[in-house]
């Protein structure tokens, strides 16, 4: 009885700790129901009482574009990734390569590099080679912001996978390549799920390399509708949030499958394993 | 910067050796069978754990049981081969990017010679440049304030969360992976969300602090506010980062650790600081290493909130190489790019001492 009366103290304190930091959440949310008229009333309204989709059909009308930019920079990025990361960490996992040390290390040094320098960079190269302002341009910058962490998930989860079902794969005679595609690949499902949600979430968030290396194209990303929506001068507050809270989608989708999926992928390299 | 917070957890944790054993046997279950426990913890726990290991485990530490087909000089090969991409991918998209950031930063560029490539070398002086404006003192002034008061908070916010969520109560888990929101959305929405809430006229924070009969504060707009309202967003978003870094260190302490001290009738607080505090260490000190490396480098936010100003109240040196470079017609990439390769120089400058104070400190 008392036992169970401190917990639901404790839940009821969790919740009002939870509610206090989505509180913007909420916000955004509430103001993007908003009608132009009571957007500057004060005080505000709390709930959208008089709620309104004038917001959300704007997104509809004008971001669409952006959106389907943001989806395609975001499953490239994703290809990209698994691409390089996969295989580096099998060998990183399992082939003992001599170096491979030093090859981690730098990967996590890469992880700490400002995106502002590598935009810098990045504008230099693409200015020269033309691919300034296209999508592959950005989709290459974008995975920069994945490959190292992938490669460490990888690495992780591959260390894992049990040696005597590598080994019934030698002595059936397959080959590295072999053993990496049929074998190594598909147990590692989960890594692979873990890998491409971050890796789709980072890309479709990023605003450093679109705003540099794309702030010409004729394909922009969502992140940069939401920007140039806030540069204009009549701001339509209503449609801005209603486009930031679209934007927000994968990242709502990423912890919803992040109980099933995530989690699983992930535990192998949590500190209290 | 290598040995630091690799060699660092042998010397402070005493049950290293248990740990590295316990790893490596979940390890081996993980994939086959994501045991029970595999779904209370959230994603970026294992994502930031992972790193952690990752920093933890010492060079040429594996686990048991590998055979060792790179033992060969064709096994090397091979290994190689499957490295090759990763190792293309890191020359041609960082050591290029930065080679030509540094190459920027030692020329002087205009307009014309940045598209012809024929700018004269003119060796250190964007960097004198740099460090000679007059914008220079502050936007490293505010790069400390906007670091430093970020992590305290964060880090303390974090911890006390992290403290009260190890009690496993009713919702907990899910109440946790919620927090985990602000650290999920892009950037540009959780800004642009603060910028509409600290309105000056229209915001909800003033209309809550009007309530309160506090006059209306011009959290963006005024010189004096707009370096602590990017703080805050900036804290906000880094709180779920400590949190679930630090409940997983938490989760690793042995729950009879707690119940000896308890039964030796240390109260919760005493329990706390004698017992938590300590062993969580190793972790504490690199979660304030990464959170320090990725605070330095913060640019969305307060582009996107101020655009570092007004009056450059709010820029720091990651805003003012990117304004810069990129923030006006004229772009000057050489002065740009000098500050950003100097904000590189500062983030493995400040990491080396932090580190080297942590291991003093542990060491006595």
């Amino acid at each position: 009885m008392t036992a169970n009366r401190r917990t639901w103290w404790h839940t009821g304190l969790g919740v009002v700790f939870t509610a206090l930091m989505l509180f913007p959440v909420y916000w955004m949310i509430n103001v993007s129901f908003t009608r132009d008229q009571d957007m500057r009333k004060s005080p505000p309204d709390w709930f959208p009482v008089n709620g309104t989709l004038e917001g959300y059909r704007a997104v509809l009308e004008q971001q669409g574009p952006y959106l389907a930019t943001s989806l395609v920079v975001g499953l490239g990025t994703v290809a990209l990734t698994l691409v390089i990361s996969a295989p580096a960490a099998f060998s990183l996992a399992r082939l003992r390569p001599r170096g491979g040390g030093v090859l981690s290390f730098l990967l996590l040094v890469a992880q700490m590099i400002p995106g502002v320098i590598m935009a810098m960079g990045f504008y230099a190269i693409y200015l020269s080679t033309g691919v300034l302002n296209t999508v592959p341009g950005l989709i290459l910058a974008d995975s920069t912001l994945a490959v190292p962490f992938a490669v460490l998930i990888f690495t992780t989860f591959m260390s894992g996978i049990p040696e005597e079902l590598l080994q019934a794969a030698r002595v059936d005679g397959a080959g590295a390549l072999r053993t990496f595609w049929s074998i190594v690949l598909p147990v590692s499902r989960n890594a692979v799920i873990t890998v491409s949600l971050f890796a789709f979430l980072w890309a479709w968030s990023d605003f450093v390399f679109a705003s540099t290396l794309d702030q010409g194209g004729d394909h922009q990303p969502i992140t940069l509708g939401i920007y140039h929506y806030i540069g204009n001068n009549n701001q339509q507050w209503n449609a801005i949030m209603a486009t930031a809270v679209i934007a927000s989608i994968p990242a709502t989708v990423l912890l919803v499958l992040a109980q099933r999926y995530v989690a699983a992928g992930v535990t192998a390299g949590a500190v209290k394993d | 910067m290598r040995a630091g917070p690799r060699s660092k957890p042998a010397r402070t944790s005493p049950s290293r050796g248990r740990q590295t054993k316990e790893s490596m046997k979940h390890a081996t279950q993980t994939p086959a069978a994501p045991t029970a426990d595999d779904g209370r913890e959230p994603a970026p726990a294992g994502a930031a754990g992972g790193a952690l290991r990752r920093i933890v485990r010492r060079p040429g530490q594996r686990a048991p049981g590998k055979s060792a087909p790179g033992k060969s000089a064709a096994g090397q090969w091979t290994a190689w081969a499957f490295l090759a991409p990763v190792v293309i991918y890191l020359l041609a998209f960082y050591a290029y990017p930065l080679y030509r950031n540094v190459d920027l930063s030692l020329r002087n560029y205009t307009v014309r010679s940045f598209v012809q490539g024929d700018a004269p070398f003119t060796g250190l002086a964007n960097y004198a440049k740099a460090v000679g404006d007059a914008t220079f003192g502050p936007a490293l002034w505010h790069t400390v304030v906007f670091t430093l008061v970020s992590l305290a908070f964060q880090f303390t916010i974090g911890l006390a969360l992290a403290v009260f969520f190890t009690r496993h109560f009713r919702l907990s888990a899910t109440l946790r992976a919620l927090f985990l929101v602000p650290w999920l959305l892009p950037l540009i929405v959780s800004s642009s969300t603060w910028s509409w809430m600290l309105n000056s006229d229209s915001g909800v924070v003033n209309a809550v602090l009007h309530a309160f009969g506090i006059g209306p504060v011009n959290w963006l707009t005024s010189p004096d506010w707009s370096l602590w309202s990017v703080t805050i967003a900036n804290i906000w978003i880094g709180i779920p980062f400590n949190l679930v870094v630090l409940y997983s260190g938490l989760q690793a302490i042995p729950s009879h650790i707690h119940e000896a001290a308890a039964l030796d009738g240390a109260s919760g607080w005493q329990r706390f600081w004698r017992v938590t505090f300590p062993l969580l260490r190793p972790v504490s000190a690199i979660t304030l290493l990464l959170g320090l490396v990725y605070t330095l480098k913060v640019f969305d936010i307060i582009w996107i909130m101020t655009k570092g100003g007004p009056s450059d109240a709010s820029t720091t040196l990651a805003t003012w190489s990117y304004r810069l470079g990129f923030g006006n017609l004229l772009p000057s990439f050489g002065p740009g790019a000098a500050v950003g390769n100097l904000l590189i120089v500062i983030a493995l400058v400040s990491g080396l001492v932090y580190i080297r104070v942590q291991r003093r400190q542990a060491l006595a």
